[in-house]
């Protein structure tokens, strides 16, 4: 029952109150960069929360192991190297596996390598288990990995829906682009702050 | 003559492509430490020295680097520095490095470093990836300054600590707020857009 009230936790908390975006600032330059049209946003979530759960997987043995041999100050450097060699990985399985998935998706994977969110998502685990004993578990470090990532997806659809609307509208001309963006972005991160009543303890 | 370039470069990374106000590049340090004006300046200066360190080892091994693995290789050098700066500020500055957080190992995907190294550094000598390295981190500096004195000057009434407004004033929280952030960078943005948008109105009136 314990492991159900966690995991659902780890859920509303990925998607809601600890929204990668909205709260926590990870992976914003994706987010402002691929936000055009709803469905090259859908297909950049798709791809960071497939990078994000396995890059969660990967680090999770490793930084055990660097715990391990007494090198923790080496996290930054392997961790970026194993998510740039999934993406290149994962960009050379779509390639194989579906080229029209690649199509759509191919030129954001390279992007992802450089998206803050993904290395955040493995030093976020990494640090619970150097702060606590033992630490986030291989199941709930996965799952924090996988729901933080579809955070980062409803986010960034959102904005591309909101967007989309953006364009039609008639707004000043230094505002376009970039900073009506960002205003967007801060009223939607507003609308997000509301849910963090949701845990009162 | 290269005098002349060095300083071009150097005001190039200040002013015309301001890595955070005109490319819009590192968004996420940007509005997530800038709560307070020294986090601003902190995080600023540590990644100048990353972005220097990383340009100039770059441009030593721009030669040696063969292009198809450059991105991987380019990642290892910025990574090292990073690690210096983080094991540095952890041992010097530990209130500003536990203040900065997460942030600091996060300078590695700071998307202006990375694309410095692939435009820049790899392409040019060592002096003037040096400089180009300077120039770039304190147009960065002074960006997160500027938005850091903004929102801490709203949100918290006071600026580097000091209180400006008394008693009297209340804060307005909004603006340490993840939502201030984005809002402020924003408004920031725009009036930096119709700042630039008169000066070259101008200039095309006088030719």
């Amino acid at each position: 029952m314990d492991v159900i009230t966690n995991i659902l936790l780890l859920f509303v908390s990925g998607l809601l109150t600890n929204n990668f975006i909205f709260s926590k600032f990870l992976g914003c330059c994706p987010f402002l960069g691929v936000s055009n049209k709803v469905e090259t946003a859908m297909g950049m979530g798709l791809a960071v929360t497939f990078v994000m759960a396995l890059a969660s997987l990967f680090t999770w043995a490793v930084g055990k192991l660097l715990i391990a041999f007494d090198i923790e100050y080496l996290n930054t450097i392997t961790f970026i190297l194993i998510i740039a060699g999934l993406v290149q990985f994962v960009e050379m399985f779509i390639r194989k596996s579906s080229p029209s998935l690649y199509k759509s998706l191919g030129i954001y994977l390279p992007l992802i390598t450089t998206n803050c969110a993904v290395l955040g998502v493995t030093i976020i685990n990494f640090d619970s288990y150097v702060v606590m004993e033992g630490g986030l578990g291989l199941l709930y470090s996965v799952l924090n990995g996988t729901f933080s990532a579809i955070g980062f997806m409803l986010a960034i659809v959102l904005m591309a829906g909101v967007r989309e609307k953006l364009e039609a509208s008639n707004i000043p001309k230094a505002l376009k682009g970039f900073p009506i963006s960002l205003i967007s972005a801060g009223l939607m991160s507003l609308a997000f702050l509301g849910f963090s009543g949701l845990f009162a303890s | 003559m290269a005098k002349a370039k060095l300083s071009s470069v150097f005001f190039n990374g200040i002013i015309t492509e301001n890595p955070a106000f005109r490319l819009v590049l590192g968004t996420c340090p940007t509005l997530a430490v800038t709560t307070a004006a020294m986090n601003g300046i902190g995080m600023g200066l540590a990644a100048t020295f990353v972005l220097v360190g990383s340009n100039v080892v770059i441009s030593l091994l721009r030669n040696f680097i063969p292009s198809k693995i450059r991105i991987p290789a380019f990642i290892v050098v910025i990574c090292t520095f990073v690690t210096i700066v983080q094991l540095l500020m952890q041992a010097f500055v530990h209130e500003l490095y536990e203040s900065l957080g997460m942030f600091i190992p996060l300078i590695v995907v700071n998307c202006i470093i990375l694309a410095r190294a692939e435009a820049f550094a790899s392409k040019n000598s060592v002096i003037a990836s040096a400089v180009d390295g300077i120039g770039m981190g304190l147009g960065f500096t002074l960006a997160l300054t500027i938005m850091a004195s903004i929102r801490e000057l709203i949100g918290n009434g006071t600026i580097f600590g000091f209180d400006l407004f008394g008693d009297a004033y209340e804060p307005m929280l909004l603006f340490l707020l993840p939502a201030g952030g984005f809002l402020t960078f924003g408004l920031l943005l725009g009036i930096i857009n119709k700042l630039t948008e008169r000066t070259s109105k101008k200039k095309e009136e006088e030719n």
